[in-house]
């Protein structure tokens, strides 16, 4: 995978956006294998074609320009038998045998040689042949000639033609050569005549069907392409509206539909997705309702509890400062009403601040914030706390400030809850008994940490103390009455920043609980500038 | 229960608050805590009833729920503040961003969010009608601005500027120490009374609304200067 983007980043522009049109269009791809196939068909059945038009057309030939050697042939051979037997000058035999063959060659469109007595050894290249004038007796291939070497019949093969005209120019074309023999009486040598028949008319037959069939080849190519286009578009264009319209539903355009054209497949596939969408949007319609609905509820029910609640904390003070005028038991019942007020009080509090950032109702107040100062503040607001458990807090500060832009109210809850919930599991008077609030920051980010001594974390639970309402031990009485959402709240607190919360414990040696946000609002994080697995504890080497 | 009699004969009510919350077992036990408090205090159930019991009974505080029959309690606060700078803490259910803002831009000095405790009311109302020593004769001047300090007003060129006695706090802490920038948690210490830290939009509103009075263009202060990322300090000009 990476590596074919790696490979795709070093192609040139062009190319990869006509690789990337080749991958996304089906329709380009289509189109282009159905006329690479087509070209091949059309290929073989026109390299066919033209294979049968040419045989034909040379067996055609050769078979007539046989039959015209023999005729030739045999002509010469009857002028020869009736010339008069005491001429026995051999030379002017040859010459009164082939000046008509000549004269009837080149009304008919031939050429001839005549070469040498067989038996001699001697070659049409050595010269003493006679033949049409302009003709290049090469033409005739050495092997028709060392066929000749002895007496033989008719036989023909295909040559080049090189014949040059007036004006000295040599030209070569294809054509067939006939030999056949002839006993000359005055010598009784035996004498070979080639006629040499150009194949020109056949060459151009065959140039004709040629153009003719490549012209009927594009033309094929061209309408196959198209064909498969417009085929393919109607396939391929309703598949497209489809996708855009199931990329408007994708972005919450929940009332888009695909329009519906005949009863075709396509239009009931378009039938079925509409349906499909409807559905959505109804599904989707009732959870929004449900969850307005939920919300609207929670609001309603906080501020109805809000007031008489209000009212009861009041009385219960009233009551709480006249406790000594009262019996005792009454007295006790009062204290009683009074601290049981302040945790129903804390709950709901708690309860209508997770019900908030559930219903996204929570915004965020940024400023730049020195978590240095936070640190501080927490250290003196959870004091009566910690003196009461008998646990120091101290803060280890970097001596610079570590500035992040954050909502204070908010960073100062969670470090609250994480000193509080430090505190509460803190051994008092122990050996211990210290908490450490570690505060640091570049540029990128801010972190806070805070490490306790106290019983610490249970493999696993890491990621569950931030669960609502969790507890580490079920059985455990609860110290300073948390409500059990404090760390539920100070992860939703971090999220609203963009930030991480994280925890580390190890049963008997402690936890430590991070804080880190980032420096400018919306930046994602990348690296804390605190470790989250305390200094002061050596880890096995993983 | 002596304390519910009222306050001994030689020590006069401490001031006159009126109540106005459509709850009326609420209404009833404010009036009750801040009678055992030292106040003097009347209620009021109704929004549309409201401006006739400020006027007839003329409180030093008003308590203002802002969920009322009747009337708005943004509607009523505005109304008060039309006519009057007698300080204004709004009881609130929603602790939500945008009630807060929209009660103190509608002229509240400070507010409480149900469920509060008694004692912590009754400090904030305490801030906020604690003018009892007479202050000594005091001027100061903060830009083009000159305050009387005792005569409780403050003046451009001789041009009087009305502001409420919370605006006006503010204005005399910061021209108190010109040299000295204010965190957002010093000013509500020092201006509102609180002992711990609370909500600081209350300093942002209250700086804009200040700013909207004194200065010659809010959007560019001269007079209240911000400092960023750490608080407010008095203008040099």
């Amino acid at each position: 995978m990476s590596s074919g983007a790696v490979a795709q980043r070093s192609l040139p522009a062009g190319l990869r956006r006509g690789l990337t049109f080749w991958r996304r269009s089906i329709q380009a791809r289509v189109v282009a294998s159905t006329v690479v196939l087509s070209a091949v068909v059309v290929s073989i059945v026109g390299w066919f074609l033209l294979q049968q038009t040419r045989e034909g057309l040379l067996d055609h030939r050769v078979s007539a320009v046989v039959a015209e050697a023999n005729n030739e042939t045999t002509d010469a051979r009857a002028r020869l038998a009736a010339a008069p037997g005491t001429d026995i000058d051999s030379a002017s035999q040859q010459r009164d045998l082939i000046e008509p063959i000549i004269q009837r060659g080149a009304t008919r469109g031939f050429s001839v040689v005549l070469a040498g007595p067989v038996g001699e050894g001697g070659r049409i290249a050595d010269g003493g042949a006679e033949s049409t004038l302009g003709l290049d007796t090469a033409s005739v291939p050495l092997s028709l000639e060392q066929h000749f070497d002895k007496p033989a019949p008719t036989a023909w093969t295909y040559t080049q033609i090189r014949t040059t005209d007036e004006n000295g120019v040599t030209r070569a074309h294809p054509g067939i050569v006939v030999g056949s023999q002839v006993k000359l009486p005055s010598d009784g040598g035996t004498y070979t005549l080639y006629y040499l028949f150009p194949l020109d008319e056949e060459q151009e037959t065959l140039a004709l069907v040629t153009r003719a069939l490549l012209t009927a080849a594009v033309l094929l190519l061209v309408l196959v392409a198209g064909m498969t286009w417009l085929v393919t578009r109607q396939v391929v264009t309703p598949i497209r509206m489809a996708r855009r319209v199931a990329e408007r539903l994708a972005a919450g355009q929940l009332q888009e539909r695909l329009q519906v054209f005949g009863e075709d497949d396509l239009a009931r596939l378009a039938t079925s997705f509409n349906q499909m969408a409807s559905n959505l949007q109804r599904q989707i319609r009732q959870l929004e309702e449900l969850s307005r609905v939920q919300r609207r509820f929670v609001s309603d029910v906080s501020h109805e509890l809000r007031t008489p609640l209000t009212t009861v904390r009041m009385a219960s003070d009233v009551l709480h400062d006249a406790r000594h005028d009262f019996d005792p038991a009454t007295g006790r019942a009062a204290e009683l009403l009074q601290s049981e007020l302040d945790r129903f009080e804390m709950l709901l509090v708690d309860l209508l601040e997770i019900s908030r950032f559930d219903a996204g109702a929570a915004v965020l107040d940024a400023e730049d914030v020195n978590l240095v100062d936070v640190a501080h503040r927490v250290v003196d607001m959870t004091r009566p706390l910690a003196v009461q458990r008998g646990v120091e807090v101290v803060v280890d500060s970097p001596g610079h400030p570590c500035l992040a832009e954050a909502d204070v109210r908010r960073v100062e809850r969670i470090v609250r809850n994480l000193v509080t919930n430090a505190i509460d599991h803190t051994e008092p008077g122990g050996r211990g008994a210290e908490i450490v609030i570690h505060v640091g920051g570049d540029e990128h980010s801010a972190a806070i940490a805070v490490r306790d001594h106290g019983v610490g974390l249970a493999p696993g639970e890491a990621a569950m103390v931030f669960n609502r309402f969790w507890r580490a031990d079920p059985a455990r009485a609860r110290t300073s009455g948390g409500t059990g959402l404090g760390l539920s709240i100070s992860l939703e607190d971090t999220h609203l920043h963009g930030g991480w919360l994280q925890a580390w414990g190890r049963p008997g040696r402690g936890a430590q609980f991070r804080l880190t946000l980032p420096r400018r609002a919306g930046v994602p994080l990348r690296q804390s500038p605190l470790p989250l697995v305390p200094v002061d504890t050596e880890e096995p080497v993983a | 229960m002596t304390q519910l009699a009222g306050p001994t004969p030689d020590n006069a009510w401490k001031g006159r608050i009126l109540v106005v919350d459509d709850d009326a077992s609420l209404a009833e036990m404010l009036t009750i805590v801040l009678r055992q408090e030292g106040f003097d205090s009347r209620m009021c159930t109704r929004g549309d009833l409201a401006m006739d019991e400020f006027r007839d009974y003329k409180p030093d505080l008003v308590l203002l729920d802002l969920m009322l029959p009747g009337k708005d309690g943004i509607d009523v606060c505005k109304e008060i503040r039309a006519e009057s700078g007698v300080p204004i803490v709004m009881l609130t259910a929603k602790g939500d961003t945008v009630d807060v803002v929209v009660g103190l831009e509608s002229g509240a000095d400070d507010y409480v969010v149900k469920p509060f405790k008694p004692k912590e009311l009754v400090a904030r109302i305490r801030a906020r009608v604690r003018r009892y020593d007479p202050p000594a004769q005091e001027s100061l001047s903060i830009g083009d601005l000159s305050i009387d300090v005792a005569g409780h007003s403050v003046t451009r060129r001789g041009v009087p500027i009305s502001l409420t006695p919370l605006e006006f706090d503010l204005l005399v802490c910061l021209a108190r120490k010109p040299w000295q920038v204010f965190t957002r948690e010093v000013l509500l210490e020092q201006v509102w009374g609180y002992r711990h830290a609370a909500d600081t939009r209350l300093v942002n509103v209250h700086v804009q609304r200040l700013r909207s009075k004194v200065e010659h263009d809010p959007e560019n202060p001269e007079i209240v200067v911000t400092v960023r990322g750490v608080g407010y300090k008095a203008g040099n000009a």
